[in-house]
């Protein structure tokens, strides 16, 4: 059993990661379908609409977060434990957050999807 | 979906296992890197294999931005998740890596939940700006 910090670090990944997908998830709702956007205002308009949301910055921030906790983590214990164990906890964290904070509907279909993708990431890294 | 939104899916799967695939042959040929030597690793980023891998993760995370402006994160997630399956067989295939069984039995996994997903519909909630299109 990996000792409680590691854990801990691993917990930082899932929940930074997390929240960085949603965030920028979020985010790209709001800038609205890209093809559209590229099509009627051209490259430029769709680069300063995604660089220009608040959400997006803080996504990102988030995600450069969750790279530097792996790193933490990596150097605290095994690829063969933080790697799955990350990799499929945000699968599951992620399924959550989209249902409580982007609404999304989130059925029977996605959380089995959520659930079958976590546990063969979990298998494909060990 | 019409057929440009499952080209843009196809990109997220096959940008990212080819630019880590890239990266990944890049480094093995490298060497060890010196611990702290910022340099050294500056000038990686100019090499052919490394530069091409860098192209492939910027086209790999604006296909991903894209899929995201019109369908829900929790399908395009599971949706996109085949890159690992293909991640894992060109490091088979092409890194000349060992796939244990243990590992099929998660490309498997993974296949059943990308075929659970994409069953349903991509986008379940109307956005707050722009609308779902083509």
């Amino acid at each position: 059993m990996a000792a409680l910090h590691t854990w801990l670090a691993i917990a930082m990944v899932v929940v930074s990661s997390t929240a960085g997908d949603v965030l920028t998830a979020r985010a790209m709702k709001q800038v609205g379908h890209v093809g559209q956007l590229w099509r009627s205002r051209g490259l430029w308009a769709v680069l300063k609409a995604v660089i220009g949301n608040v959400y997006f910055a803080v996504g990102i921030a988030c995600m450069a977060v969750s790279f530097f906790s792996l790193l933490v983590a990596l150097s605290w214990a095994d690829v063969s434990l933080v790697g799955p164990a990350a990799a499929s906890l945000t699968f599951i964290a992620n399924a959550f957050a989209a249902k409580l904070y982007l609404k999304e509907n989130v059925d029977r279909n996605r959380w089995a999807a959520a659930l079958l993708v976590a546990c063969g990431v979990a298998l494909l890294a060990v | 979906m019409s057929l440009r939104k499952y080209l843009v899916l196809a990109a997220i799967v096959l940008f990212g296992p080819c630019g880590d695939v890239c990266l990944s042959y890049a480094m093995r040929q490298a060497g060890p890197i010196r611990a702290g030597d910022f340099g050294q690793l500056i000038g990686f980023v100019f090499t052919p294999w490394v530069a091409l891998g860098i192209l492939l993760l910027i086209g790999f995370f604006a296909s991903y931005m894209a899929a995201l402006s019109w369908a829900d994160l929790t399908y395009v997630l599971p949706a996109t998740s085949l890159g690992y399956v293909i991640l894992a067989l060109m490091a088979r295939f092409l890194l000349h890596e060992q796939v244990t069984v243990t590992r099929w039995a998660g490309i498997i996994l993974v296949s059943l939940g990308v075929a659970v997903v994409t069953r349903g519909p991509s986008l379940t909630k109307a956005v707050e700006e722009g609308q779902e299109g083509d």
